[in-house]
């Protein structure tokens, strides 16, 4: 059992829980995911991790509820439990493992979409704490979907936040303020770090190819046990076909297929949407889910 | 009663089975044990214990279920054997102990397997409990994986007075037996958790959740928390898929994900929260052991099957058991024919597969007749699902992160067959992160010669 040490409402929608698992926490760094468990019956689901705390040995993760299993983690309480939370899984981001003076000499834009500012958050704090200021874009739907302001500006050197409605600073998407910040500001990047629903990273790519800034995209694709067992997060990288959950989740954004990709993301949509019908209705579910009568 | 014959075994109705998920095998009662029992003639050179990788006493345990003895014919079993009622039902004794009784030169050899998990499923029924080491060495082993491997080299280090903790990767124990090993052939909780709980009787302590190589790497283990001696029993995880076109499209699936979501994430049943797509129309390309795993556990799912393989029905490497269970209960097989394209509809989903007929030419390395494209033979097979079985290999994250252990081009860890020695001091290797994917009895032995080499090491340190 894995304690739940703080448990937040960020959003509708989204939560943030602080996790007692000493083993993660030692070993985790920016990048890498974990993969949780909330008890028996549920799906192992994949998290990247928001922050971590080795002297505590605790762990941050951010979730959105999109399934069945998602929907009961939200209901859990500081105090509560995972009956399994494993990891760290995956491969650090690439400047993790460069040589500092390297990395310093370049310049960072992070991008950030939704719930992808998550992942996108202890990478700037590894910056921030190696004397690099980087530039933030962070994207939400509208002011109340934005999650982590406050953490973010803290560690950013720039940060600019932009809303699809404009509720909230900028109105617009990133790939809006991506070209603003290159074409009228003039600045130079050297590298992009996109991080956020597929669509968004597919459209930054589309952007940035033309910008010719290199740019690393996180996938996070369906995945069962995130070892490399199962083979469930396949991708196609550039010609080679990779497993996100071990080749990754970070690859070269302007060599991932985005579409076959997003065609595999909806695989399960209609089972997991089905499962989560039955979560909220219980055995009152009687048809609605298109699946039955 | 025909002495030159088996006792025949009690088995599910195909035609029911084909729609469940309950045990397809009843095993013996107590008066056929006796009586199948009464078959063995006890030789004096007993050709079966050479024939068996962990050398079970046989003739041993069978005298004593001859004699209704069951519970020291359980005894004689342990003192070799920490899963006699895994292998009872998935060693391949055909070609092991079976294969070498005398018996089985005029007639049906004894039924060796049967008998064992009679003998197994006895002693769980009556609560036997295996005695735990009464010296203990004050010496911490470590052992990664917890599948046949890791739990035989744990149970017999645990034996001799070790403190053995074996760290697994996932949330349950237990590794292909768990995972991979469908529930109609190797029920979860009355086998596997009984067996595995037993082990932990001996005094192993099991932690799950932890992957070495990155939760803690096998360095950490052994310089800050203590473990003088690791053992890898890691396995072989990895799925190889064919590289056609189209391999990529919703409704292709490796044999791994099929089964580990319905073994492992048990998807087959309604209140778990894990999905499984089923399938209609289902082609499982492959012939082994995993393939018929995946196909039975289609059927079951409601799918029409076909085993897609490359070879006739006489290479299948699927134990001929198996083969018969899954013909029986209406798996289609289509042989000679190999996949060329996967066919996918307007949103990506399979709507076929394209497969080419194939005809045997000269034996290769294997041994096995080669099989030969026929030109022009390529035909189109509707279906909406496609399972990969195509074999798997060893994971790399431990070799890559433990330096100076040797690995072959096959990314399988280079270890001794008879204690299992890696190229690094105090680390030791078996199963198959070392031989890549074999049965589960062949890691059982790899376990066992592991412990032996453990022993000798740390008696010597």
């Amino acid at each position: 059992m894995y304690k739940i040490l703080k448990a937040e409402k960020l959003a509708e929608k989204i939560f943030l829980m602080d996790v007692e698992a000493p083993r993660v926490a030692k070993a985790c760094q920016p990048g890498e995911f974990v993969i949780v468990k909330m008890d028996e019956k549920g799906e192992r689901i994949p998290l990247t991790i928001c922050d971590f705390n080795r002297e505590k040995g605790t762990v941050t993760i951010v979730f959105q509820i999109v399934g069945a299993s998602t929907y009961r983690m939200a209901e859990l309480k500081a105090g509560d439990g995972f009956q399994d939370f494993v990891g760290p899984l995956g491969q650090p981001s690439e400047f993790v493992k460069e040589d500092l003076e390297e990395v310093k000499g370049r310049r960072y834009l992070f991008v950030a979409g939704g719930v992808g500012t998550a992942p996108v958050y202890p990478q700037v704090k590894w910056m921030k704490e190696h004397g690099i200021a980087v530039d933030v874009i962070v994207g939400a739907k509208n002011k109340e979907l934005l999650i982590l302001e406050d953490m973010m500006r803290e560690v950013a050197g720039n940060l600019y936040i932009t809303t699809d409605d404009g509720s909230y600073e900028r109105k617009g998407m990133v790939t809006e303020v991506i070209q603003d910040l290159v074409e009228n500001q003039g600045n130079h990047y050297d590298v992009c770090v996109a991080i956020g629903p597929m669509i968004m990273m597919k459209f930054v790519c589309k952007l940035t190819k033309e910008l010719n800034l290199p740019t690393i995209v996180s996938m996070n694709p369906v995945m069962v046990d995130g070892t490399g067992m199962c083979g469930a997060c396949r991708l196609t990288v550039g010609d080679e076909v990779k497993f996100a959950c071990v080749d990754g989740p970070e690859f070269d954004g302007h060599l991932v297929n985005f579409d076959e990709a997003m065609k595999r993301q909806q695989m399960y949509k209609t089972e997991e949407g089905r499962a989560m019908l039955k979560a909220v209705e219980g055995d009152t579910h009687h048809g609605g889910c298109g699946n039955c009568n | 009663m025909d002495v030159l014959k088996k006792i025949p075994v009690r088995e599910q109705d195909a035609k029911v089975r084909a729609t469940n998920f309950e045990e397809v095998c009843y095993g013996y009662n107590q008066e056929e044990a006796m009586e199948e029992a009464a078959r063995c003639i006890n030789c004096k050179n007993a050709k079966c214990i050479n024939g068996c990788p962990v050398s079970i006493n046989i003739p041993g345990f069978i005298k004593e279920v001859k004699e209704g003895n069951f519970e020291e014919a359980a005894n004689v079993i342990a003192e070799s054997s920490a899963l006699p009622a895994v292998c009872g039902r998935v060693c391949p004794q055909e070609s092991q102990c079976e294969g070498q009784c005398i018996r089985g030169i005029k007639g049906e050899p004894v039924s060796i397997g049967k008998l064992e998990r009679f003998v197994a499923d006895w002693s769980r029924e009556h609560g036997f409990v295996p005695k735990a080491a009464e010296v203990k060495l004050g010496k911490k082993v470590a052992v990664v994986g917890s599948g046949p491997a890791g739990l035989t080299c744990a149970g017999d280090l645990a034996k001799m007075g070790y403190e053995v903790t074996i760290f697994e990767a996932l949330h349950e124990p237990g590794g292909v037996l768990t995972y991979g090993i469908p529930e109609f052939r190797l029920p979860k909780e009355s086998v596997v958790q009984t067996e595995i709980e037993n082990v932990r009787k001996l005094g192993v302590r099991i932690e799950t959740d932890v992957i070495i190589g990155k939760s803690v790497t096998i360095d950490e283990l052994m310089d800050e928390e203590g473990y003088e001696a690791v053992f890898i029993g890691s396995g072989a995880g990895l799925p190889k898929f064919m590289g056609i076109p189209g391999e990529n499209a919703n409704g292709v699936f490796s044999a791994n994900e099929y089964l580990t979501r319905n073994n492992l994430m048990k998807a087959f049943r309604e209140d778990y929260d894990t999905p499984i797509v089923a399938g209609k129309k289902v082609a499982v390309v492959g012939g082994g052991n995993v393939a018929m795993d995946a196909a039975r556990t289609a059927l079951r799912l409601g799918a029409e099957v076909h085993i897609v393989y490359r070879r006739s029905e006489a290479e299948l490497p699927a134990r001929v058991e198996e083969v018969h269970h899954a013909q029986q209960e209406g798996v289609i097989f289509n042989l000679l024919t190999n996949p060329v394209e996967i066919l996918t509809d307007e949103n990506d989903w399979v709507k076929g597969i394209k497969v080419r007929k194939m005809e045997l030419g000269e034996p290769d390395a294997s041994g096995r007749r080669r099989p030969v494209e026929i030109d022009g033979s390529d035909y189109v097979m509707e279906v909406d699902t496609v399972i990969m079985s195509l074999g798997t290999s060893p994971n790399p994250l431990i070799s890559s992160t433990t330096e100076g252990l040797e690995t072959n081009k096959r990314q399988c860890i280079v270890a001794e067959p008879e204690n299992g020695q890696t190229s690094r001091p105090g680390v030791f290797a078996g199963g198959d992160a070392v031989t890549g994917a074999a049965t589960v009895i062949l890691a059982m032995e790899a376990g066992k010669h592991g412990a032996k080499g453990i022993h000798e090491y740390l008696s010597q340190k």
